[in-house]
């Protein structure tokens, strides 16, 4: 094995994967590290992706979608539920174990050298240049020399802090989250739940996204300010307490997801974030998967690019935040601020638009129809943060 | 002080991310609280989802 690579990608999520497939696509030799001992385990997700973005990237198989999806239901803080159906731009609850996996493949075909088990423990610098990553390997510590590195290692991104980048997330942009994977529910296969709601999850949601049969990952996020006072996993056994008392839990994962825009510098000399470490999430749904894909093909295509030009400097990599930015990043800043606003309805404002929605017939409940009589009435809000979703 | 209850944590990360002087060191199954860093903001303490971080008396802890 060499110890020497153009670029390290540090992450095998799909920012990390998709950064290092256009990288390796683009010419440049590509080593991708992964700390996990298997690709996309654990799974900190809801898995919720919408169908458009992701098909971008990779033919939809029916081998990593879990279910498919084409309706949404909001649950008010009273316990309205709202039906949207026949949503144009569907979407997809993915199993990410092999949705991960098939990424990673891309990677490694298209040339990438992929190491799980590789936990990266610092940079390797000369000065205060990046010059490689220090890991530890089946209890051996080795160096890997690159000229660039992409961190995708995930919102608790060290590398980027170790090169100097900041990449602190304030206490009230951090949903504290949980989720569980449970058998035994009664769940819509084709249809996404979201209950709303401060005794829900304050300063959040909580999702019931379907996987199969019986078969759901439930989760919530609570926004960081709000979860000192009572903790995720607190609303979560309350909420299944109540509704699903029956539920056999098969996986419990918990995580923090960054729900405020992405960082302003996301690049410095040698270095690149990507993914949730950029903080690249839709502010409003949390919503990462395809957000993180496509900075992972910005900032493997621009590696690439630098490799051949034989300019890693900051001045040449600065190129990637402006596409960034550009192709997304203005928009998590509009989508922050509809996050903020939608952060002070209160539950009645809630009930009340719930019940706007609830009064159309069923038939002329299409999302365009809701939201005209919704902007008619007050919330143009709702119809943002659908959008936020439907986008995800 | 902030202790962390190691055989409850998941090490997610989430408490690295929002630590604002970088004082939690995560590897792999192993979570460390660089004291002498830390400012006991315990801005950790609030957002960990499952409440493995606690805050206590320095005396306490070298008890």
């Amino acid at each position: 094995m060499k110890d020497e690579y153009d670029l390290i990608v540090v992450g095998g999520g799909p920012a990390g994967s998709t950064a290092a497939k256009f990288a390796a696509e683009g010419g440049a030799s590509v080593l991708m590290l992964e700390k996990d001992r298997d690709i996309g385990m654990p799974v900190r997700c809801g898995e919720a992706v919408g169908a458009e973005g992701l098909a971008r990237f990779i033919e939809p198989n029916d081998k990593w979608i879990a279910s498919k999806i084409n309706s949404f239901r909001l649950v008010s803080p009273a316990g309205l539920s709202v039906d949207i159906e026949g949503l144009s731009d569907g979407g997809y609850v993915l199993d990410r174990r092999i949705f991960d996996y098939e990424l990673a493949l891309m990677a490694g075909n298209a040339g990438a050298t992929i190491m799980t088990k590789a936990y990266v423990y610092d940079l390797v610098k000369e000065g205060d240049s990046v010059k490689g990553v220090k890991i530890k390997y089946l209890n051996e510590k080795v160096e890997f020399r690159s000229k660039i590195i992409i961190a995708a290692d995930g919102v608790e991104s060290r590398v980027g802090r170790w090169a100097g980048l900041k990449t602190t997330i304030k206490l009230k942009d951090m949903e504290s989250a949980i989720q569980i994977s449970v058998g035994n529910v009664d769940c819509k296969p084709n249809r996404l739940d979201f209950y709303l709601g401060s005794e829900v999850a304050p300063g959040g949601y909580l999702w019931v996204f379907p996987k199969g049969d019986k078969y759901a990952n439930i989760g919530l996020g609570v926004a960081g300010n709000h979860n000192k006072s009572k903790s995720a996993r607190k609303y979560l056994d309350n909420f299944m307490e109540k509704n699903y008392p029956e539920a056999s839990i098969l996986t419990t994962v918990v995580g923090g997801v960054p729900c405020a825009h992405t960082l302003p510098k996301i690049a410095a000399d040698n270095i690149m974030l990507a993914g949730d470490a950029a903080h690249m999430v839709n502010p409003v749904s949390g919503g990462g998967i395809v957000s993180g894909m496509q900075g992972g093909r910005l900032a493997g295509t621009r590696a690439a690019e630098a490799i051949r030009a034989g300019d890693y400097s900051y001045k040449f990599l600065t190129k990637y935040e402006k596409q960034w930015h550009k192709l997304l990043g203005k928009s998590y800043e509009r989508m922050y601020k509809i996050k903020s606003a939608v952060g002070k309805l209160t539950d009645d404002d809630l009930n009340r638009t719930a019940e706007i929605i609830s009064s159309l017939p069923q038939s002329k409940r299409t999302l365009g129809r809701v939201f005209k009589t919704a902007l008619m009435k007050h919330p143009k809000l709702l119809f943002d943060v659908v959008r936020a979703f439907a986008s995800v | 002080m902030i202790i962390v209850e190691e055989n409850k944590c998941d090490f997610c990360g989430t408490c690295v991310a929002v630590c604002p002087v970088d004082a939690i060191e995560l590897f792999e199954a192993q979570i460390d609280i660089l004291h002498d860093r830390c400012i006991d903001c315990d801005l950790c303490v609030w957002i960990c989802p499952i409440e493995v971080l606690h805050t206590v008396e320095k005396e306490m802890a070298s008890a």
